[in-house]
């Protein structure tokens, strides 16, 4: 897993790569979490379009940020999401709190 | 031939998660999946072996097995841990359940292995540990196998 961040103003786009999984997931919460410690930080965008592997471990991710986000009245948006994982993210109904956007 | 089987036993470590989807798709390919077929089979192994080290072994480390087999155009995967069981399966299969919300765990992998799979069956025992079957046809196989 590796993670590119691009920043402006109060919206950060993490542009995550490569396999996320339980293993890798804890490094990805790490680096989210120490970015969106910047409390002017309000628009979190994740662009999946280079992850090749996601399993439910990643959702716990998502769910994770989306909280800490939610939590001081911002918002996160998800796109480029592969079939797969496109699929795991709507079994657990992401999209009823995170923006789909087209990437 | 149309049948095969093969096992491995790994330590219950989280980077041996890649490595045991990555082994059970390398045997999955005889059967000629598609691409979506192998993501499927990768993404069901992962959440199993993950239960097995996370909840199994609650991530304190012990013995992973996973047996695969090919039967036609069938592929068994059974991923066994002897760690600590599951008092009540059905609580622990409904989808958002987890026994570590702690942990962020969303309570979705027993949903996504019975969204990939064909089947999955659970046989569990409290102190004996947990074994998880899952089967899926691999449709695209050829007659000519």
């Amino acid at each position: 897993m590796q993670m590119e961040i691009e920043a402006a103003e109060d919206r950060l786009t993490a542009r995550i790569k490569g396999e996320l999984d339980h293993h890798s997931a804890a490094q990805a919460r790490a680096q989210l979490d120490a970015l969106i410690a910047d409390k002017r930080i309000r628009e979190l965008r994740l662009d999946l379009k280079g992850l090749t592997f996601m399993d439910s471990s990643g959702l716990g991710v998502i769910l994770g940020r989306y909280r800490v986000i939610a939590g001081r009245g911002g918002k996160m948006s998800i796109g480029g999401a592969s079939r797969s994982i496109e699929r795991i993210l709507r079994m657990a109904g992401i999209y009823a709190l995170v923006d789909r956007m087209d990437i | 031939m149309n049948s095969n089987e093969m096992s491995i036993t790994f330590p219950a470590l989280s980077k041996n998660e890649a490595f045991a989807r990555s082994v059970a798709a390398a045997f999955a390919v005889q059967l000629d999946p598609t691409i979506e077929e192998l993501t499927d089979v990768r993404t069901a192994v992962s959440e199993a072996v993950t239960n097995a080290i996370i909840h199994g072994y609650s991530s304190r480390g012990g013995t992973v097995r996973m047996d695969c087999y090919t039967d036609g155009d069938i592929i068994t995967i059974i991923v066994t841990d002897y760690g600590k069981g599951i008092a009540d399966i059905e609580q622990a299969m409904q989808p958002f359940f987890t026994s570590a919300p702690d942990l962020e765990r969303s309570g979705m992998g027993f949903c996504v292995m019975q969204a990939f799979m064909d089947s999955v069956e659970v046989a569990s025992e409290p102190g004996k540990g947990t074994a998880v079957k899952m089967k899926k046809r691999i449709s695209s196989v050829r007659a000519d196998g």
